[in-house]
């Protein structure tokens, strides 16, 4: 696997840990709530490996 | 307090809920196999990376079918699956595959060529992840690709694709594209390396002709088509008379451009000796103007927004009630490579590829697709093969 490509991994994973910590920290808006799981989602089938 | 967390945990449950059904059937879709019988005609199964070591133990590496005849002769690729997206391509060569018997010469067949993208899917435009063909013995499940290889494949994408050899810039999504990375080189990208097996394949066994079967929009003026650049126009031009003559359908010929680089139907010609010739169908499943995607419409070709704008001429080939159905589509490749093989062993009588057992048109259309795919479970196990 390219280094690029390991590190578009890496990257991925943080920014799924920033989006569930900012979901399970967010205390009032639903919306971003809702955000922040779609927002997650081709992050995580990505890392996956699904698509 | 209690009530927000109640609604992060069903909000969290819900989103499990689309994501791992959704995500398994894309996991699924990228695994499934599909079972190739090789034929009587198979007389060994060789892989892309025998050409281009490159690719070896990666998913872009694919089997080549050899079909080797009694009698020396010439010999011929043909390619299928360059866009997965197009599977009339992949049918007739799996068809080929099945049934071909080679007297003279050989005949090299790669049904996926592109296998990254026969893997990918375009789940954001509705395509379907697979389609079914009715044969004798029951359905035969093939899988319905993308255009492009897989990101997961080859990543990241430039932010515009510089054409190997010739620096030509291309749209970004061209660098995953195997007909744009032609003639490819040996240590580029992955989806250049795959093209450039294929040129080693054709100058170390020096292949006479290259056929590279498509698909294309009935919108899109290069369609139902033969492309050919000058040194395969003659045979090209030849084929498409012969086959209006005798089967009556229409197939024109459509000069390779120059200036557009990384094309195989331009690039093979350029970098060897092979003749290159690339074979166009309509798709009506690939316009952009239609009703939903759906299996039914890849098979019958049928939709009513075509048919409207057919009626204000805007499409570039003929469109009634009865739609382009998949086994018009693939009986003109059949009968098209048959026809661009006799021509040339016309022409070239000492580098003949006679080949016996394919269907023409008239039989695909007589007794459609299935009818030509025989049953994984009854073959022999030695014989069949998953790609």
């Amino acid at each position: 696997m390219p280094l690029v490509m390991l590190g578009y991994y890496f990257i991925s994973a943080f920014l799924v840990i920033i989006l569930v910590w900012n979901f399970l920290r967010e205390k009032k808006n639903i919306e971003d709530m809702i955000l922040y799981l779609l927002v997650v989602v081709p992050l995580v089938l990505r890392i996956l490996r699904v698509k | 307090m209690r009530r927000i967390w109640a609604i992060k945990v069903f909000l969290g449950l819900l989103c499990l809920a689309l994501m791992v059904p959704a995500g398994l059937d894309l996991y699924r879709h990228r695994h499934f196999d599909i079972p190739i019988v090789a034929g009587p005609g198979v007389t060994r199964v060789t892989r892309l990376s025998d050409y281009g070591p490159g690719l070896k133990g990666t998913i872009a590496d694919t089997l080549i079918f050899v079909l080797e005849g009694q009698e020396e002769g010439g010999k011929a690729l043909i390619m299928a699956n360059t866009h997965a997206n197009e599977p009339e391509g992949l049918l007739a060569a799996l068809i080929m595959i099945e049934n071909a018997v080679v007297e003279k010469g050989t005949l090299f067949i790669t049904p996926q060529f592109n296998h990254s993208a026969s893997r990918n899917t375009k789940p954001g435009d509705g395509y379907p992840l697979y389609f079914s063909v009715q044969t004798g013995w029951g359905e035969k499940t093939i899988r319905m690709g993308n255009r492009d290889a897989s990101p997961l494949d080859q990543w990241p994408d430039p932010d515009v694709y510089i054409h190997y050899p010739d620096k030509q810039l291309l749209s970004f999504i061209d660098a995953r594209n195997t007909n744009r990375t032609w003639p490819g080189r040996p240590n580029g990208l992955r989806m250049e390396r795959v093209p450039f097996a294929a040129m080693e394949l054709m100058r170390n066994e020096k292949v006479d002709i290259a056929v590279d079967i498509h698909g294309a929009e009935t919108m899109f003026p290069v369609t139902n088509c033969i492309v050919a650049p000058e040194k395969s126009i003659r045979i090209a031009t030849m084929a498409a008379l012969t086959v209006k003559a005798r089967e009556g359908f229409d197939s024109r010929v459509e000069p390779s451009p120059v200036g557009f680089r990384g094309l195989s139907h331009r690039e093979i010609g350029d970098h060897a000796d092979t003749m290159p010739f690339l074979l166009e169908a309509p798709i009506p499943f690939l316009d952009q103007p239609t009703g939903p995607k759906t299996e039914k419409f890849l098979l019958d070709g049928k939709d009513p927004f075509l048919l409207s704008l057919s009626r204000k001429k805007k499409l570039f080939v003929p469109y009634d009630e009865s739609g382009w159905p998949l086994e018009k589509r693939v009986g003109q490749h059949c009968s098209l490579i048959l026809e661009i093989l006799r021509q040339h062993a016309r022409r070239f009588p000492d580098r003949t590829v006679s080949v016996r057992g394919v269907p023409s048109y008239a039989d695909i259309l007589e007794k459609g697709v299935g009818h030509y795919f025989h049953d994984p479970a009854r073959a022999e196990k030695r014989r069949v093969y998953l790609n």
